[in-house]
């Protein structure tokens, strides 16, 4: 009861601060406008990147455009709802330097809806725009033979995926409490496993696809599910029900994060300022 | 003789000014070799498939990537070089202290960002390469004379990536906010570099449009040279020439928005 009161305490708190963010944003509805579209372009250069490679080959490891459209399509906008909702978590490095994290430990609120609505940045609807329109171009060309599971199975991969990228930030926000200066990192996990996911396993060396398999297990974003839906090997010979691990697999990845943030909050030392 | 003193201490200012962070500098290497990996894998299952694709080969595809990834924050192809300072200040009204110096504010700036440039070849630059080559195979020049015309022309890209960054920046005079310029800036920026994908590996007649616009001078040109694909003295003139031009119109622009200055804040 008690934990469930705290959640509601912590989206209720999360909704206060987006919104006040959100209204912060709309005093310059101009520039706001152009963020949106410049965040669809800007998100959008990776796609038009694979759009000029498929523009002189049918083929990319063996994958058909419809058919990496789906994988892009389903890693962007999985991403794409992570980096909405918790994506500004890397102002957190910067607050912790400046002291100004002080602040928010002192705030009748759970600091983790504090730090994952600061600066909230409702430009990044244009990543996820994007995201749904490639997805949906996929879906549409892509020659599949639908079953239920399959048709399933495409929400189950956005859900869980975006669950996945969240955890990632929330796990690479503690490691600001610890890395500091070295925020950058976390890009590396976020950015780059988002778009890693973005081209068919086969193109990657097989101990790059081992380690997002097994180590960090980004494959179950879209990798291992996309082919099951699309009727193609699995990477790495993975059994048939890996399919349908995404799920397990994002709860894995929640109570990691969790962990990995109350070990990062416990850590902070304040600059004292 | 004097002033040449000037310009190199706010170089110099700006080389230290970076070179303070190490944690930082490590992490954008690190995030700069992941990123590096990823390009190249992409791009070996794309040459695989299209040998000779815009003229390259497999090994010079590779060195193209890595060589993306070098000079991604040398050349601030998605901007965040010294520009965004100056836009900060141009916001805040700091910039008329800087109007008051007794010293050129494009030369100043140019001075300090081509300091943090320099910072960030050697510091964030050469590892993600010497990575690179170290585990793919690339095609690099034997002979000396080759690497120096290199350096030549990535010295040049660092002039012509600031000319852009500085027209960008004075358009804070009007703008006041600059999150629509720094997007612009940005896609611009890593499309028309060809950071996605080469340049010359873009299909016709497109690949022939970026390949004449400034953004070419800042990755294609150097490339090029260490390559052996390009005359130097050709993507020199290239890169000096649009350097002129920019910094022209970065004058141009500076003298219409100085004259029209009102500060903020107060």
């Amino acid at each position: 009861m008690a934990e469930a009161t705290r959640l509601g305490e912590g989206l209720r708190a999360y909704r206060l601060i987006a919104g006040m963010w959100i209204r912060s944003t709309m005093t310059y509805r101009t520039s706001f406008a152009l963020t949106v579209v410049g965040n669809l372009l800007i998100t959008g250069m990776d796609f038009a990147a694979i759009l000029l490679m498929f523009s002189q080959v049918d083929s990319l490891g063996g994958w058909t455009l419809p058919e990496v459209a789906l994988l892009y399509g389903l890693s962007a906008t999985a991403f794409g709802f992570a980096d909405l909702l918790l994506g500004s978590m890397d102002v957190l490095g910067g607050r912790i330097r400046d002291g100004s994290f002080d602040t928010l430990l002192v705030r009748p609120a759970p600091v983790l809806a504090q730090v994952g609505a600061d600066q909230f940045a409702l430009r990044r609807l244009g990543r996820i725009t994007q995201g749904v329109l490639v997805l949906g171009y996929a879906l549409v060309a892509v020659d599949v033979e639908w079953t239920a599971a399959k048709v399933l199975l495409v929400p189950v991969m956005v859900v869980c995926g975006a669950v996945i990228f969240g955890s990632l930030f929330v796990a690479g926000a503690a490691f600001q409490f610890v890395a500091q200066d070295a925020a950058e990192v976390q890009n590396a996990f976020t950015y780059g496993g988002g778009t890693l996911l973005q081209y068919p396993p086969t193109v990657f060396g097989t101990d790059l696809v081992r380690g997002v398999t097994y180590v960090l297990p980004l494959a179950f974003v879209n990798w291992v599910p996309a082919a099951y839906v699309l009727g193609r090997p699995y990477p790495l010979d993975l059994p048939e029900w890996a399919a349908f691990a995404p799920p397990l697999v994002a709860g894995g990845f929640c109570v990691l994060a969790g962990l990995a943030w109350r070990a990062g909050l416990r850590a902070y030392r304040s600059t004292g300022s | 003789m004097g002033s040449g003193r000037l310009y190199a201490a706010v170089a110099a200012g700006g080389f230290r000014r970076y070179a303070t962070y190490r944690a930082a500098t490590a992490a954008g290497v690190f995030t700069n070799t992941v990123f590096g990996i990823i390009l190249v894998y992409t791009y070996l299952a794309l040459w695989d498939e299209r040998p000779h694709l815009g003229g390259y080969d497999q090994t010079q595809a590779v060195t193209y990537a890595w060589l993306g990834q070098a000079l991604y924050s040398t050349l601030a192809i998605q901007g965040g070089g010294a520009e965004k300072d100056l836009m900060a200040r141009i916001r805040t009204g700091e910039i008329a202290v800087d109007l008051y110096r007794p010293a050129d504010l494009q030369l100043w700036w140019l001075a300090s960002d081509l300091g943090r440039a320099v910072f960030q070849m050697l510091g964030r630059g050469v590892i993600p390469f010497t990575f690179g080559a170290l585990f793919f195979s690339m095609a690099l020049p034997q002979d000396i004379t080759t690497w120096v015309a290199f350096l030549v022309a990535v010295a040049l890209a660092m002039i012509v990536s600031f000319g852009i960054r500085y027209l960008a920046a004075l358009m804070m005079f009007w703008l006041m906010d600059d999150r629509g310029v720094t997007q612009t800036m940005m896609i611009l920026g890593i499309f028309c570099s060809g950071m996605t994908l080469p340049l010359n590996a873009f299909p016709d007649p497109f690949g022939d449009i970026v390949q004449s616009l400034p953004w070419a001078a800042q990755l294609q040109m150097p490339a090029n040279v260490l390559m052996g694909e390009v005359s130097p003295w050709h993507a020199y003139a290239f890169q000096a020439g649009w350097a002129v031009v920019l910094l022209a119109a970065g004058r141009l622009l500076q003298s219409a928005a100085t004259r029209r200055v009102v500060v903020q804040g107060g």
